[in-house]
């Protein structure tokens, strides 16, 4: 232990792997000019104008119309996380506005900032009092209204939504909203009668391995191209882990060695095959004793249970030697342990559960 | 501690204990307890129960806003470490997410908790995941040599051994039984006896309380038992899952499918509620139930 805090300057490959951002090394540091280094490529990479946000044709074409003139509805994004529902209209913005007038006619609050019923009244009926020109300082024409972005809008009461619906009402003649949130059922129905709606896909892996491949070529990465579709699949859909884990997979190997499938699962938690059929084995087994052993083996080996369920869903699903019926006895426990999962129930007690049920039904079902 | 270390030198060794005080939107006032250094700040939000949210949303718009004044040797980001994440609220990991990305420039956040299942999916995106797993039980019985070595003191390696299987892959659990046997006997002899913390032989004779005798009396003694626990802050999941524990070594395998599947319900029940007991108690009455339903039954078929 003492060995490892005092060898700070050799960057060990443990380093690395826990820290992407150390592995700059202390001669970077001297060279302030290397700053640009520590933008994540998340950040780097986020689409500047609306026509870079991939795979989400239909909210293109339409901020495509309104960016040429005509008129912007109250917008509602959603959608799954990483699909680029804050670019696309952060960019949009950018674009209307440009540089200089976005501080005075965007208002961008998200679940980090105070959105009580007060606020919402307060806080936007003052940004939204004021009437808009519709020149830009520099002479070119900009749209007569302001906007207001509640980003992340699901984690709002519905107290301070029903304040917004009323807001809203009010000042259709100044100011447009845009509420982005991951479940549109979150949202009372008032509000999203009155916004145009838009369902943010999650991104294709065509259109995925693009743009991956893209920064990879950017970065100077190598990577193979089975690790690429591992990328992909265990990313299910959110380009913004994929990123994450191409960079965090670039830094953990050198220079010149490409990115492989193992580091990919490495860094991502993903349960080997190998860990899976241990399992399925101790199922068949029809011990306790041994169940337990397995459960305390995942949990110490730090394997999230939701990895370890949506990994064993799977194989359930394909699993060709039980029945039909079978399948859905423990489909319907998995629903149910997923569930209990998220609303914090303790992992090895689902674990065992779940697992218990498996049991019943290899051993015992039919 | 290292990779900070790694990231600011010895600057960050440098640390002060620091009392914050926050008012929540109802005018109520929080403390809540920091280490920090010049460069990082760790604070375990769930601290401070419900109220997390506020101290997440000040905590980190407060570091951020500040820039590193010293950006000609150092990194120009600083260092918020959460703690036990898995146990901040939906609303305070809600909070979380975009501030993450806005103010990467200036604040970096690491995040540090036991199990992902309870981190939203948003904030999942965001973060670079680290599995830490265990050590595994030569690297613990390695570690215990090392630890005893500079304490000046001789451990056995069987001894070492013997403590690295009971510790379950806790290495701090681990250290703490190596002092237990120091305190208990010096010098070591490698058959001393490894004693399990009071706490779980307490548990464990609750377990075969409930096994010995099922009824409504007995529950009640189970349950100022299980009381005592709780207000000994042993957290309610670690007393379900051991009692589960003990309670399966001691039944029938017919019941165990049966037992099992409770003890995940009434936990998960607990989460969701406000009063642990209550669940624990639920649990205990619906394994007395069945345990008796089994018994009844065996009997009626001898006859
Ligand atoms: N459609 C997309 N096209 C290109 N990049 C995307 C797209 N969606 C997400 N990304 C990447 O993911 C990151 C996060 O996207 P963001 O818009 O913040 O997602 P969210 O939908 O969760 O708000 C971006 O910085 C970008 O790198
Ligand atoms: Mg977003």
């Amino acid at each position: 232990m003492e060995a490892f805090l005092k060898g700070s300057t050799a960057s060990s490959q443990t380093k690395k792997a826990s820290a992407p951002l150390a592995s700059t090394s202390k001669k970077d540091n001297k060279d302030v000019q290397q700053s640009p280094k520590h933008i994540p490529w998340v950040e780097k990479y986020r689409p500047r104008t609306v026509e870079d946000v991939a795979h989400q044709d239909e909210v293109v074409a339409v901020l495509r119309k309104i960016l040429t003139g005509s008129d912007l509805p109250n917008l509602l994004f959603y959608g799954p996380p990483g699909t680029g529902k804050t670019s696309t209209i952060l960019a949009a913005a950018r674009s209307l506005f440009g540089h200089d007038l976005y501080r005075s006619r965007v208002l961008e609050l998200n679940a980090s900032d105070e959105r009580g019923i007060n606020v919402i009244r307060e806080k936007v009926k003052s940004f939204a009092q004021f009437t808009a020109s519709n020149t830009r300082p520099d002479g070119k024409p900009c749209p007569p209204y302001k906007i207001v972005i509640l980003d992340e809008a699901d984690s709002m009461t519905s107290a301070a939504q029903a304040a917004l619906r009323r807001t809203m009402e009010k000042e259709t003649k100044t100011t447009r909203f845009c509420l982005i949130c991951n479940y549109v059922s979150r949202i009372i129905e008032p509000i999203t009668s009155r916004c145009a709606k838009f369902r943010f896909k999650p991104l294709a892996e065509t259109v995925m391995s693009e743009r991956l491949k893209h920064i990879c070529k950017e970065e100077k990465v190598q990577i193979v191209e089975s690790a690429l579709e591992t990328l992909m699949h265990v990313s299910d859909g959110d380009m913004r882990r994929a990123v994450m884990y191409l960079q965090s997979a670039s830094r953990l190997c050198g220079q010149d060695e490409p990115v492989t499938e193992n580091i990919i699962m490495d860094i991502t938690g993903v349960m080997p095959d190998e860990m899976l059929d241990l399992v399925l084995k101790t199922c068949h087994s029809d011990s306790y004793e041994k169940l337990d052993l397995v459960v305390k083996q995942i949990i110490r080996e730090g394997y999230a249970a939701s990895q370890v369920l949506s990994q064993l869903h799977d194989r359930v699903v394909n699993m060709e030697d039980i029945t039909d019926r079978q399948k859905s006895a423990i489909c319907e426990k998995m629903g149910e342990v997923d569930k209990c999962l998220t609303d914090g129930a303790d992992e090895y007690l689902q674990m065992i559960a779940l697992f218990s049920v498996i049991m019943q039904q290899l051993c015992h079902g039919e | 501690m290292c990779v900070l270390r790694e990231l600011y030198g010895a600057g960050v060794e440098k640390l002060r204990i620091e009392h914050n005080s926050f008012t929540t939107p109802s005018n109520k006032k929080l403390e809540i307890v920091t280490i920090s250094s010049n460069y990082h700040i760790e604070v375990n939000p769930s601290d401070v129960g419900i109220h997390d949210r506020v101290v997440v949303q000040e905590m980190i718009k407060n570091v951020a806003q500040v820039n590193q004044l010293d950006t000609s040797s150092q990194k120009d980001f600083k260092v918020v470490v959460l703690t036990e994440v898995d146990r901040l609220s939906r609303d305070a990991q809600h909070a979380l997410r975009r501030t993450m990305e806005k103010y990467m420039a200036t604040c970096r956040l690491i995040l540090v908790c036991n199990s992902t299942s309870k981190v939203i999916p948003a904030i999942r995106s965001r973060c670079l995941g680290i599995r830490v797993a265990a050590p595994s039980q030569e690297e613990i019985a390695q570690i215990l040599h090392n630890v005893c070595k500079k304490e000046g003191l001789n451990l056995p390696s069987e001894l070492a051994k013997r403590i690295a299987e009971k510790s379950q892959g806790n290495l701090r659990r681990a250290i703490l039984m190596c002092e237990a046997c120091r305190v208990q006997q010096y010098p070591f002899s490698a058959d001393q006896q490894v004693s399990d913390p009071d706490w779980e032989l307490f548990l464990r004779e609750t377990a075969t309380m409930i096994v010995q005798e099922q009824s409504p009396r007995r529950l009640l003694e189970v349950r100022g038992r299980l009381y005592e626990l709780l207000t000994h802050c042993i957290p309610p999941d670690v007393v379900m899952r051991g009692l589960l524990q003990e309670l399966l070594s001691n039944c029938d395998g017919v019941l165990k499918p049966e037992v099992v599947q409770s003890a995940a319900h009434f936990e998960h029940r607990l989460q969701c509620g406000q009063k642990a007991i209550y669940h624990l108690e639920a649990f205990v009455a619906r394994f007395m139930a069945i345990y008796k339903r089994f018994l009844e039954e065996g009997i009626a078929d001898l006859f």
